[in-house]
């Protein structure tokens, strides 16, 4: 009998139904998400009324200053009076200057058709649908260096000759980054190999290298390119100054593109080495076939990353001197005609602008090709 | 025997110049007599073109009176030696690194934490400032923060002030501290504090492990610095004075100024930085995977516990080796000082080579204070790894 009441202690049997529960909040639409993203908790909401006191004490001056009191025309006349406004028409006064630095008005077109040349070999290099990317890195590497060199520098073909400290503006920015990128690319691949080679002396002379010009900032490297190596050759043998720090960033960057490399080269799996050496094949034509295709195509990402790093670096080359966007727009400040408190900001932001536009589109690309070598690999 | 192997095979496999060890011994040869012949044959041009530019080579202009003066750390002036003013640069190039390090790593912490947050506006902020700044050369920010910020700033007659404080395009000027003749004391005072704060917060934990009851070791130990100072500075007599700033019509004199070269130039690599920074902390943090973060709860472990005994152990492993690169950068970044004169060891060492012609010896300067440097970063840094590495059996 007690054993009885017991279970009916312990089991449980409910006779009414629930009460209804509310319908589930709604996850979609703008409150929701405000909800949820602005405004989750106390603290959150404090964070967000502190953010977006933050953001208005940021971005409204910022308009305003860029955009509502900017002097978009006129003379310096104009800039000096609006001392709370960007100064445009000193940006667009100098344009020319900023794009194609001291390169004479009437040979202009020359830099244009270089432009040209270089979106005509780049744009179709970028986009992996586009065939024949063997023929493309041929003209990227051979028939473009050697048109653009002809026309640019002329004297040839009833050209006229343009000395190269004529150069300047972006058009310099990116003839340095362009032959920095294309000559760092193989050197690095180069001493990556030579990196991970079972030659001693190999080895040493290349982790040297690389070590070395990654522990040096880059001023010095170009001092060295600058001021030394005039130094270094036989006394009356010299070249052109802009060639030189060509030749000092492409050494930089040769450095820092061999670790990239090195880090695809060790992410290959030990097998791919075995099987290319079982098949009989050499060490170059496994290297070629086999393992730098993968390896090249795994870095990608760290490739681009070291490309933006190099383009910002360009703007270094400014130290010893040449006349890049940086030091072009730096050096427009010193206009007399232009004197006016708003002109250095002014030219400073238009070139903060110029360089984010290219940067930030080759880190996109970056991750373009990172998401779709991910898809590649999925398993 | 190896060759004797591979002459089975066929007979081309056989010929001397296909052996492996043959091509390999000659490849070295060849790239060892390559770099020893143009590194004599630089050598040689040299010797011969400073020869004929009447330069002495060697080290012993650092020894000659420099003839010029720079505003550093170290006090110069005109009659200081070529090599006192190097050392002077190699000192603003240290102290402007350390204060962009420590700039860096809090506004990267902040913004990367801020990364992760689940506020939209706070990750879209923090999102916006890293994307912005990190694809902006940093010669750019540095010119930015020197032409455009600071030289926007009111003149010394209308400058902002706040107590002895003082804001303007001339610098920041600010009280400078006076020690007065026993401040040694106090000083002593604090170093014992820290070590008899030290010994108490060991005492607390080896009784913690022996007995597992808790101390508050931290606030005793703020206590006992805390106290023990401020008596040994009553005592000695309060031996502190404070140099305050004197403006002028057009100056302003005495204090401690930070001066707009210095300010533009960690400000600038400090903000432009923490941009990497951020994202090294945000993919550290990330790394974490959340199932410790549940376990660690599950053993009981409080909110500040969880994050510092078990997430952050974790996530610096993930961190440190950037953060170490990212340091070192900023270290070599310090170099585009040059661009807004600020006497740094590459700025001074442009200054020594000019008048000297000395190039060769600066720029192995440069090179041997970087090098050592960036050996002595990473040593540091691989012992500080080693020390946080997974332990395993």
């Amino acid at each position: 009998m007690t054993d009885m009441q017991s279970q009916d202690d312990v089991f449980f049997v409910r006779q009414e139904m629930l009460a209804a529960a509310p319908p589930p909040t709604r996850v979609h639409g703008v409150w929701p998400w405000m909800r949820v993203n602005l405004f989750g908790s106390v603290g959150d909401t404090i964070l967000t009324i502190v953010g977006v006191i933050v953001a208005l004490w940021v971005v409204v001056p910022m308009i305003e200053w860029a955009f509502i009191h900017a002097v978009w025309n006129g003379s310096r006349d104009a800039c000096a009076a609006q001392t709370d406004g960007a100064c445009w028409a000193f940006v667009k006064a100098n344009l020319g200057q900023y794009i194609y630095g001291r390169y004479p008005d009437p040979e202009r077109w020359r830099v244009n058709l270089f432009f040209l040349l270089m979106a005509a070999g780049i744009v179709p290099l970028a986009i992996p649908a586009v065939p024949y990317k063997g023929f493309n890195l041929l003209y990227l590497y051979i028939l473009f260096p050697l048109i653009a060199g002809f026309l640019l520098v002329g004297g040839v073909f009833g050209l006229p000759m343009v000395e190269t400290p004529l150069w300047g503006g972006l058009f310099l920015t990116l003839v340095v980054s362009y032959v920095g990128m294309a000559m760092s690319l193989p050197m690095g691949i180069v001493l990556a190999l030579g990196r991970r080679s079972k030659m001693p002396a190999v080895q040493v002379v290349c982790v040297f290298f690389i070590e070395f010009c990654r522990g040096v900032p880059l001023i010095t490297v170009l001092f060295m390119a600058g001021i030394l190596l005039p130094l270094f050759l036989p006394t009356g043998v010299n070249f052109d100054k802009l060639l030189r720090a060509l030749l000092g960033l492409s050494f930089f960057a040769a450095a820092y593109m061999a670790e990239v490399v090195r880090g695809g080269l060790q992410a290959i799996p030990k097998g791919q080495f075995e099987g290319a050496r079982s098949l009989g094949l050499g060490y170059w034509t496994m290297m070629r076939l086999i393992i730098l295709p993968q390896a090249i195509t795994i870095v990608i990402p760290g490739i681009v990353n070291t490309f933006i790093g190099l383009f910002k670096d360009t703007s270094l080359v400014y130290i010893i001197s040449i006349f890049e966007l940086l030091y072009t727009v730096r050096n427009s400040f010193s206009d007399p005609t232009w004197a006016a408190s708003t002109v250095p900001t002014s030219g400073l932001v238009f070139a903060a602008v110029v360089f984010w536009i290219f940067c930030f589109g080759m880190s996109r690309y970056s991750k373009f090709t990172e998401d779709r070598l991910r898809v590649g690999y999925k398993r | 025997m190896a060759v004797a192997d591979a002459g089975r095979l066929s007979a081309s496999r056989d010929r001397w110049y296909n052996n492996p060890l043959v091509r390999s011994i000659a490849v070295q040869i060849i790239l060892v007599a390559a770099v020893l012949g143009s590194v004599s044959w630089f050598a040689n041009n040299t010797v011969t073109n400073l020869h004929e530019r009447g330069i002495a080579s060697g080290f012993g202009f650092l020894g000659q009176r420099a003839g010029f003066d720079i505003v550093t750390f170290l006090p110069t002036n005109s009659s200081s030696t070529y090599g006192y003013m190097l050392l002077a640069g190699l000192l603003d190039t240290v102290v402007v690194s350390l204060l962009s390090i420590a700039i860096a790593t809090v506004m990267g912490l902040i913004v990367g934490i801020a990364r992760l947050s689940s506020n939209w506006l706070i990750r879209t902020i923090a999102t916006v400032y890293i994307e912005v700044l990190r694809n902006i050369p940093p010669l750019l920010v540095i010119l930015f923060f020197y032409l455009a910020v600071i030289a926007s700033l009111p003149a010394i007659r209308d400058a902002m002030q706040v107590g002895d404080f003082t804001l303007s395009n001339r610098g920041f000027f600010m009280p400078a501290p006076v020690f007065g003749a026993n401040f040694d004391i106090v000083l002593i005072a604090f170093l014992v504090s820290l070590a008899i704060a030290w010994g108490v917060r060991t005492w607390a934990f080896a009784r913690r492990m022996r007995t597992g009851q808790g101390f508050p070791s931290g606030w005793v130990g703020l206590a006992i610095v805390v106290v023990l100072t401020a008596a040994a500075f009553v005592a000695a007599g309060a031996p502190l004075s404070f140099d305050i700033p004197v403006k002028t019509r057009f100056n302003i004199n005495g204090g401690w100024t930070i001066a707009p070269e210095f300010a533009s130039l960690f400000l600038a690599l400090g903000i432009y930085t923490a941009s990497f920074i951020a994202e090294i902390v945000r993919s550290g943090v990330m790394a974490v995977n959340r199932g410790q973060t549940e376990a660690a709860r599950a053993l009981g472990l409080q909110g500040g516990q969880v994050l510092r005994l078990v997430v952050l152990p974790q996530a610096l492993r993930v961190i440190i080796p950037p953060l170490t690169s990212e340091y070192l950068n900023i270290t070599k970044n310090t170099s585009l000082a040059l661009a807004v004169g600020f006497a740094d060891l590459v700025a001074v060492g442009n200054n020594v080579l000019n008048p000297t012609g000395q190039s060769i010896e600066v720029v192995a300067v440069w090179m041997a204070f970087y090098l050592g440097l960036s050996i002595v970063i990473s040593v540091a840094m691989n012992w500080f790894n080693a020390r946080i590495a997974l332990k395993e059996r």
